[in-house]
């Protein structure tokens, strides 16, 4: 039990996907301006990963490597998220279409999310078991939502504070996550 | 190389299919009259309207904060079109019936101040300080912002020229 706990927080901490390993900056960007949009797309990304996490640890485990076909891996793993964001989007826009607008082309293009890809590859590089495998990609999707929760709040704050013209909008926002990559960084003296 | 094609036809397939029976499933009624006004508008999406393309302002109209009017390059036959459907009674007075319009600059007038290029929301004037400006005629979308900016009135509205590009042979005459 403890050990899943410990992948747990040292994938959503300690290896960030977004603050450690850079992947998956694109949202962080473009969707942080409020925290209503931020906590929307944090949790559709999140159903995002968890589920291409465990789709494409099936297709890798019982179609590619039996069939010898491993050089379709990328293929493959794309085709599989294009088709769980497609799902998303319909679910989202029947369930909440303020949501969907409020997210707008952000939507669509968590398919070119390359934390998606990125930890579906991890996990098949690191040969974890199915449940591993979906509990990585979980954990990796709640480290993505509290770094977009906790950005989005900071730039709540920074659109009510008197910045210098010269950093005003995305130079400011650069200087802000890269604090708090740093502040992140901290996590890593936890040594799980 | 058989298996290749084979996994990925059966695994295009089932995704194909899995989104297929979704849709169905999770079909999102739109307005249909919202949709019918699309349809009949334009639909070159050029903004002149004020709102983001035509199906915002399709939308507009039928929420009621637009009048059937505020369509320029559908005119009056738009306008009393859209007004038969909605049943609402229109003021044609104030619509011209003269085709889509762009910004020209009148080369003798210019004096070069810039204020135009400032408010073009397509960035469609070209030109510096103390230089005559011009108007590209691909990116204005007839907004007609930059008119009363013009300390000279140098920038009028005039119906779109006939280029290379877009020029058609006229219909033949009916017999």
């Amino acid at each position: 039990m403890s050990e899943f706990l410990l992948l747990l927080l040292s994938t959503a901490l300690v290896n960030n996907v977004v603050l450690i390993k850079f992947l998956g900056l694109c949202p962080v960007m473009g969707v942080s301006k409020s925290v209503d949009s931020a906590l929307g797309m944090g949790l559709a990304t999140t159903f995002v990963i968890t589920l291409a996490a465990g789709a494409s640890w099936m297709l890798d485990n019982w179609m590619l490597q039996p069939l010898g076909l491993g050089y379709l891996r990328i293929l493959t793993f794309i085709l599989v998220i294009a088709a769980v964001v497609q799902f998303t989007e319909m679910f989202i826009k029947k369930a909440s279409p303020g949501l969907y607008q409020s997210l707008g082309i952000y939507l669509p293009l968590i398919t070119t999310n390359c934390a998606v890809l990125g930890v579906a590859l991890l996990n098949v590089q690191q040969e974890f078991s199915l449940f591993k495998s979906l509990l990585y990609g979980f954990g990796s999707a709640l480290g993505f939502t509290i770094v977009l929760l906790i950005f989005a709040g900071l730039r709540e704050r920074i659109a009510l504070a008197r910045v210098p013209a010269a950093f005003a909008g995305a130079p400011i926002s650069f200087v802000t996550i890269s604090l708090l990559a740093l502040a992140f960084m901290g996590f890593s003296g936890l040594n799980v | 190389m058989i298996a290749a094609i084979i996994s990925l036809t059966i695994l295009g397939a089932a995704l194909g299919i899995i989104l297929g029976v979704a849709n169905k499933f999770l079909q999102v009624e739109g307005n249909p009259v919202v949709e019918e006004l699309t349809a009949m508008m334009p639909g070159s999406n050029c903004g002149q309207c004020g709102f983001p393309g035509c199906s915002g302002a399709a939308e507009a109209i039928v929420s009621g904060s637009a009048a059937p009017t505020c369509c320029p390059p559908g005119g009056k036959a738009l306008a009393t079109a859209i007004a038969a459907k909605l049943g609402l009674t229109v003021d044609l007075s104030a619509m011209s019936n003269e085709g889509p319009k762009i910004a020209m600059v009148a080369e003798e007038l210019c004096i070069g101040c810039c204020r135009c290029s400032k408010v073009c929301p397509t960035d469609a004037i070209i030109g510096a300080a103390k230089q005559v400006h011009n108007v590209f005629r691909e990116a204005c979308t007839g907004c007609e912002s930059c008119i009363e900016k013009c300390p000279t009135e140098a920038l009028v509205m005039r119906p779109v020229p006939v280029t290379l590009q877009h020029w058609v042979m006229p219909k033949p005459l009916a017999a």
